[in-house]
């Protein structure tokens, strides 16, 4: 039952062979038994989920169920889920109980899926190894002295230990491709306007885009048909016609043509994740595609350039973290000026604080345009190569992450270490790309490889159609970790 | 275009004012190192020629909706209310700004 894909779950349900109150017992059960050992996950609330259940297997059996209905999906705890704490994974958050539903909440509750938690992450999504939890790191899996990769990795984790059928995540500079990488899973950014960000705890909002990780690319684009649409609360939503993500994966791939970068393959990339994405590429000759060098000269520039603008946006997304209207409050202050310096010191931390300084830094008075428009223009420079691209190729591939899963503390001391395992991902944020993961492998001492998978604009259906039918030919996907 | 940034700690001090957080004497020299090694990653930009090349402050070349100026929103100040740090008659209670 939980290797099943969603499809099948749907059916088994459908079909009264499982209730979703059954379903939704087997995977809290299953949390209470592997969660304290993985800390995947910050909040469950059985009431709640078997509440939602009750009334989806009422659903199911007045025939009016939909692809989702009754399955127990994982959110994670950026997404405000009315009547859920939602911390985001700071104590700033820790006792918020959101009055109100994200919209990408309000849809999975309209398909009538089941709110199986919230999920551990990086604090404001600031992280790539979830270190930076206050609710303590996520252990990978398939190690749990490793990382899972940051900042979606207690939704990474919870799908990889089959600890959810599914879960959602965001990315801003490559929080869910990366831990969907390190933790073995599939994951998928969308293009940037897709999915509606109401609702979503804001990091930097010209970045930041939710979307589906699960165990298949098949799964990814059932989750992708609930999750994406239309909503004018969020004022970058794209108001576009509602798309079947899953209308091509059959489609077979002659004739596809995938550009492979020659900066994201030279060096820094370590040689096992270079050998199974290149075996992953010639499993793709075999399925019938093409291959183009391409060059994206200006990727390199691409972690400074992030560095610059989504502190910027952060420092001024944080400033409603005041103590005033809900979030911590600092337990003694003198004036208004100190209760919000305290506040704000003792509810967000290490670096949170260091990114709302950067950020405050490069937009203070003297350096704006050093600085912030200086990575503005770089920020073009970087989308208008994506575009030079995607004249000659349909797709673009190459590794997600430059290594496996890293030992948990050991790049904890220097952010701009940490800041650097992100050199293949932020790109594709810069330039509002859709982009994916999928496994295509094991490295160095057994952990997973990710094969990254960029579209061009709205190109999505392509993109699953290309992870779904590599996953036809292998079985990276399938694999489990060990005891799990 | 700037040079490499350097940082003092009174800088840092501004910069920790302008953000709203306090800091002790060590967190502050603690940042200040930090930051520079930030800094200097952040530094790699300077040297790329961007004359002509017009900003991008977002991902899609779209303009911003605009929307009636009517009330969309019920009134849900109690429930609001019932996650603030602290309230009292429907107000927001903070210390005293005016003498």
């Amino acid at each position: 039952m939980f290797d099943s894909s969603l499809q099948q779950l749907g059916s088994a349900l459908r079909a009264g062979k499982i209730s979703s109150v059954e379903l939704t017992q087997l995977y809290l059960d299953r949390i209470a038994a592997l969660n304290p050992a993985l800390n995947a996950y910050i909040t469950t609330n059985a009431e709640a989920s078997l509440a939602q259940a009750r009334e989806a297997d009422a659903r199911i059996a007045a025939g009016k169920a939909d692809s989702l209905t009754g399955i127990p999906i994982a959110q994670k705890d950026i997404f405000c889920a009315k009547g859920w704490r939602t911390t985001c994974g700071s104590k700033m958050l820790e006792n918020f109980i959101s009055p109100y539903d994200a919209h990408v909440i309000g849809l999975f509750n309209k398909a009538g899926a089941v709110n199986l938690g919230k999920t551990n992450m990086d604090e404001f999504a600031m992280g790539s190894s979830n270190e930076t939890s206050y609710f303590g790191a996520v252990k990978n899996p398939w190690d749990t002295a490793r990382v899972p990769g940051g900042s979606s990795g207690g939704s990474a984790c919870a799908v990889a230990a089959r600890l959810c059928a599914a879960a959602t995540g965001t990315d801003t500079g490559g929080s869910i491709r990366q831990p969907a990488a390190l933790c073995g899973i599939s994951g998928l950014k969308p293009t940037y306007g897709v999915c509606s960000r109401y609702g979503m705890i804001a990091f930097a909002s010209s970045l930041d885009q939710a979307g589906p990780m699960a165990r298949s690319a098949e799964d990814l684009a059932l989750l992708l048909n609930v999750m994406a649409g239309f909503d004018e609360r969020d004022s970058t939503s794209l108001q576009r016609d509602k798309e079947d993500y899953a209308r091509d994966l059959a489609k077979p791939l002659n004739g596809l043509r995938i550009g492979l970068p020659k900066e994201f393959f030279a060096e820094g990339l370590s040689s096992d994740v270079a050998s199974c994405v290149n075996g992953a590429i010639a499993e793709y000759k075999k399925l019938g595609a093409t291959i183009v060098e391409i060059s994206l000269p200006n990727s390199k520039l691409s972690v400074p350039v992030y560095y610059v603008l989504a502190p910027a946006e952060a420092s001024s997304n944080l400033s409603r973290f005041d103590g005033v209207r809900y979030g911590y409050r600092a337990p003694d202050y003198g004036d208004l000026t100190d209760m919000y310096e305290k506040s704000r010191a003792q509810g967000f931390g290490a670096e949170v604080k260091r990114r709302i300084m950067i950020g405050t830094y490069v937009l203070s008075h003297g350096y704006y345009d050093a600085y912030y428009l200086q990575a503005q223009k770089i920020r073009r420079l970087i989308a208008q190569d994506f575009t030079e691209a995607f004249k000659q190729c349909d797709v673009i591939m190459g590794p997600t992450s430059p290594s496996t899963a890293f030992k948990l503390g050991e790049k904890g001391d220097d952010p701009v270490q940490m800041y650097l395992s992100d050199i293949y991902t932020i790109a594709v944020n810069l330039a509002g790309l859709p982009g994916m993961s999928i496994p295509c492998g094991f490295g160095a001492a057994n952990m997973p490889v990710g094969l990254q998978i960029i579209g061009n604009y709205f190109d999505e259906a392509r993109m699953l159609n290309a992870a779904h039918q590599y996953q036809q030919a292998t079985d990276w996907h399938c694999r489990a970790p060990q005891g799990i | 275009m700037s040079p490499t940034i350097y940082l003092d700690n009174a800088d840092v001090q501004k910069v920790a004012r302008l953000a709203r957080l306090a800091m002790s004497e060590a967190e502050i020299e603690a940042a200040r190192a930090q930051l520079g090694g930030i800094f200097d990653l952040i530094a790699e930009m300077q040297a790329v020629d961007t004359q002509n090349i017009a900003p991008m402050s977002h991902a899609q070349d779209v303009s911003q909706r605009l929307r009636e100026d009517v009330v969309t929103e019920a009134n849900q100040r109690e429930l609001f209310q019932s996650i603030a740090p602290q309230v009292e008659a429907g107000l927001y209670l903070v210390p005293q700004v005016i003498e």
